[in-house]
């Protein structure tokens, strides 16, 4: 796999397999940490994945310790290790995606800005629904906040500007839209994204051994519910 | 135990961070100031990851209802045990019914209480560290407040022989400390560095010449917009070249990355997991320290430092810290 190195500092390296947003890179991406997580390199103390990057924090201490007869820096000696765990590396077929379904109450009071979404697109807060919960959509990476996944492949027809003054709080588990991104905020954040509907399912969950709901990788869809369903739901997730 | 009887500006339970989960988005949280952390630590025989309080620019009044070792390091926030001030770096036996208070900002912007078996509050992910935004981990996932209870953990044999040491030079003040002190070296660091070196960032080419240039000439002011999750810098107006869209991807403590507007930020312990700015530099581990005590208004002087030299330094430090641990370990079981 072809992939170039920078140093992050002086404890992390940054694996770049490109320099763009595409399905490929993602899945190279996908390979190299479903590799680095069954790779259990004591120098090695976690890593971060992106849209295009993995990086990949070390101690330097620790790895000096395990170079003390080639004298090699630290950061030397972590970039050979990478580029021969990254040449044994092949991509073959991932295994199949996750697929996660996430129910959302779109509209009334949990989407205040369906209306302004639906407006700014020319359609009807109904067709808005229709199209956000017929895409489908991939989790290119966690990030921003514990659980929020980036995703990809809203259709443009909903896609809406953000507003000029961010709200100062927005409620866990709601789904916004800023520009042609959508999202889900996992715990009470300020921001300035248009809000559509809540998610009665929690995506940040502290208390179990893997703490966000969703994963780089995971393919999401989003499946339109009432009023009466979300609450049920709520009540059975707490 | 601790009971808190003023809370201070912003005093919580931290540890060296938690690791494994930035992945899922969770941030590493921790201590600003790790040197003062660790050493806060082995001076009351902890092991250095042990939770220790952070204190920040106002410190607590803290009531102590069992005899206990303490340590504090870090900032100089003029700490007194019953009105009589107490030494930074040293070891002070504490006894039962005392009040630690904090008065004037003497130096520094961030102190690190350790007590003698850490403090008891559960494990997160992995951490004690409190993720303030987040309300987890630390005591109930906040600051602490008047009125709350902190209890100390399990003792270790090392502390236990310190302590004994320490009653027995018992006096009739309310505490007595160790005559013996950190080598110079570890704190004196502290003062020395005027500078804080920089690991030039990944995107360090796409600013202007001027502005690559300013950043290592001209110092920065810490602004008030400041806190556990980045310093916000005013100075020179950063530029890039061309305004080419940045892919976000993992950041880290100590990264300077500059958005549109070209003002720098560090990014400190609270930091999130990626970022979409671009980097124009990097403060070395081995500064961090000298960052996590700088406060608002104080100047901040960049110098550029090689990678290598820069781990090299790291390395050095790492050894004056275990030179420290052995010291305090043959002391106290030969």
């Amino acid at each position: 796999m072809k992939v170039r190195l920078h140093p992050l500092g002086d404890n992390a390296i940054i694996i770049e397999f490109g320099e763009e947003i595409t399905i490929d890179i993602h899945k190279k991406v996908q390979r190299v940490s479903s590799l680095l997580e069954n790779h259990s390199a004591q120098w090695m103390i976690e890593f971060i994945p992106a849209f295009s990057t993995v990086t990949v924090f070390y101690d330097p201490l620790l790895v000096s310790s395990l170079t003390k007869q080639d004298r090699l820096p630290p950061y030397k000696w972590v970039c050979n290790e990478l580029q021969r765990f990254l040449s044994s590396a092949t991509i073959e077929e991932t295994p199949a995606p996750r697929v996660v379904e996430i129910p959302v109450c779109y509209g009334g009071e949990f989407g205040p800005d369906l209306e302004f979404v639906a407006e700014h697109n020319g359609l009807t807060p109904e067709k808005v629904i229709d199209i956000h919960a017929d895409g489908d959509y991939i989790v290119y990476m966690i990030g921003f906040a514990p659980g929020f996944p980036y995703l990809g492949g809203m259709p443009e027809t909903i896609a809406a500007p953000r507003r000029e003054s961010p709200r100062f709080k927005i409620p866990p588990r709601t789904v916004g839209i800023a520009g042609r991104q959508t999202g889900i905020y996992p715990i009470e954040t300020p921001g300035g994204w248009r809000l559509i509907g809540r998610t009665p399912l929690p995506l940040f969950r502290p208390d179990q051994n893997i703490p966000s709901l969703l994963r780089a990788g995971d393919k999401i869809k989003f499946k339109p519910i009432s009023l009466e369903e979300y609450k049920s739901l709520e009540e059975e997730s707490q | 135990m601790i009971r808190i009887m003023k809370p201070g500006l912003l005093t919580s339970i931290q540890d060296l961070g938690r690791y494994g989960y930035q992945k899922y988005g969770v941030i590493s949280s921790g201590v600003m100031d790790q040197l003062a952390h660790r050493i806060a630590n082995l001076l009351v025989g902890n092991s250095e990851n042990e939770a220790t309080l952070e204190l920040t620019l106002i410190g607590p009044a803290l009531r102590f209802e069992r005899d206990t070792l303490i340590s504090i390091c870090g900032a100089d926030l003029s700490p007194a045990i019953d009105g009589i001030p107490v030494q930074l770096w040293k070891t002070i036996y504490i006894k039962s019914g005392s009040l630690l208070t904090f008065g004037r900002n003497q130096s520094g912007c961030r102190a690190y209480i350790a007590a003698a078996g850490g403090f008891s509050v559960p494990d997160v992910m992995g951490s004690k560290s409190t993720y303030l935004r987040a309300g987890i981990g630390g005591f109930e996932g906040r600051s602490l407040n008047t009125g709350d209870e902190v209890l100390f953990g399990m003792q270790s044999s090392l502390s236990a022989k310190m302590m004994d040491y320490l009653r027995k030079q018992q006096t009739d003040q309310p505490f007595s400390q160790l005559d013996w002190s950190v080598s110079s070296g570890l704190i004196s660091f502290y003062k020395s560095n005027t500078k804080i070196r920089i690991i030039k960032g990944r995107q360090f080419d796409w600013f202007t010449k001027d502005s690559q240039k300013a950043f290592f000439s001209v110092p920065f002011q810490v602004t008030p917009q400041s806190d556990r999750m980045g310093y916000r810098l005013n100075g020179s107006k950063l530029e890039v070249e061309n305004k080419a869209e940045m892919i976000s991807e993992a950041v880290s403590f100590g990264t300077v990355q500059v958005p549109s507007n070209g003002s720098p930020i560090v990014l400190m312990a609270d930091r999130q997991t990626t970022g979409g700015y671009p980097k124009i530099g990097q403060v070395p581990a081995v500064d961090l320290p000298l960052l996590a005590q700088a406060k608002p208004g104080d100047s901040l002087a960049f110098e550029e430092i090689p990678l290598e030299a820069a781990q090299n330094l790291y390395l050095k430090r790492e050894q004056e810290i275990q030179h420290l641990k052995q010291g305090i370990i043959l002391k106290f079981t030969s």
